[in-house]
């Protein structure tokens, strides 16, 4: 292949170093941090399938197939919080959610 | 053969420029649609790798139902995006800098990594050649990795109840059908035979 597994690994580690950036840049907006998340997770994927495909392993490949489940899990139950508490309070701004009583 | 490195290299700049329009865009939806635009590069990368089963998850089930429950999401809810971004410059040294320190520290360990030609001898589950990526990946799936598959079956039910129960609400004004009331009833109770009076009515 003409393009070495480093190059891919840089990519992921930009993609990763975006993610994180963006989750403290837009603290106050949950939406927004639950798509850095999913950035994050993205660049996790690149990772592994880029490795699986240099070093000729399937697993690699599996367990980004499990990552995806476990983030679109994590997607809907973390949307759904937020619709159900958006019902309650009106509000999605990170710094109001403090209260613990149900 | 300078086909591969040219498609590289596009889809790499497009999904990092997506990435960072995500986690800068002013408006949150344009933030979906770059997230949007980021996986799909991101596929194409995995297309360039020959893992295409795992593009085309990732363009249905990301593509097609994540980012588009975030569409939803975003546009359902009513909020004042503007003032949530009021943080964004005070919060941006922190940020900037923390990242970098995360991408320096990716970047010394990318350069001095190596693979251990010992570990190469250990592959778990080797590509078989000349099957599809698809059929492979079947292959490993249903035999090697069959409790975890099921794991994760049982993880996306969990999550589908979770997020059903966590949004579904009855309002009380709503008149539904209650087929079992429906079924119960009798002539002898949904029927009754008045003598009306003549001149009178009931």
């Amino acid at each position: 292949m003409a393009v070495s597994l480093a190059q891919f690994l840089i990519v992921a580690a930009i993609l990763f170093t975006l993610g994180t950036a963006g989750i403290i840049l837009n603290r106050k907006n949950i939406i927004v941090v639950l798509m850095s998340v999913e950035l994050i997770l993205l660049s996790i994927n690149i990772n592994l399938v880029a490795f699986s495909a240099y070093l000729g392993d399937l697993t690699g490949q599996i367990f980004a197939l499990f990552i995806l489940t476990v983030a679109a899990a994590e997607a809907a139950i973390g949307l759904a919080l937020l619709v159900a508490y958006y019902r309650n309070r009106g509000s999605i701004a990170v710094e109001d959610i403090n209260l613990m009583k149900g | 053969m300078s086909l591969v490195p040219f498609f590289f290299y596009l889809f790499s700049a497009v999904l990092i420029g997506a990435a960072f329009m995500v986690i800068s865009a002013r408006n949150p939806v344009h933030s979906v649609l770059f997230l949007i635009l980021a996986f799909f590069n991101a596929a194409g990368l995995f297309v360039l790798l020959g893992a295409e089963f795992l593009a085309m998850i990732l363009v249905v089930v990301y593509v097609g139902a994540v980012a588009v429950l975030f569409l939803f999401v975003v546009m359902m809810l009513d909020v004042d995006f503007a003032e949530l971004r009021q943080g964004f410059l005070r919060y941006l040294p922190a940020g900037a800098s923390l990242g970098l320190l995360v991408l320096v520290e990716m970047a010394l360990v990318v350069g001095v990594w190596k693979i251990a030609p010992a570990s190469l001898v250990n592959v778990s589950a080797p590509m078989p050649p000349g099957m599809t990526n698809t059929m492979a990946l079947g292959h490993v799936l249903y035999t090697q990795y069959a409790y975890l598959f099921e794991a994760a079956g049982i993880i996306l039910l969990t999550a589908m109840v979770g997020a059903i129960i966590l949004t579904l609400r009855h309002k009380p004004g709503v008149r539904r059908q209650k087929i079992a009331v429906q079924n119960a009833r009798t002539p002898a109770e949904a029927v009754e035979i008045r003598k009306v009076p003549n001149r009178q009515g009931i």
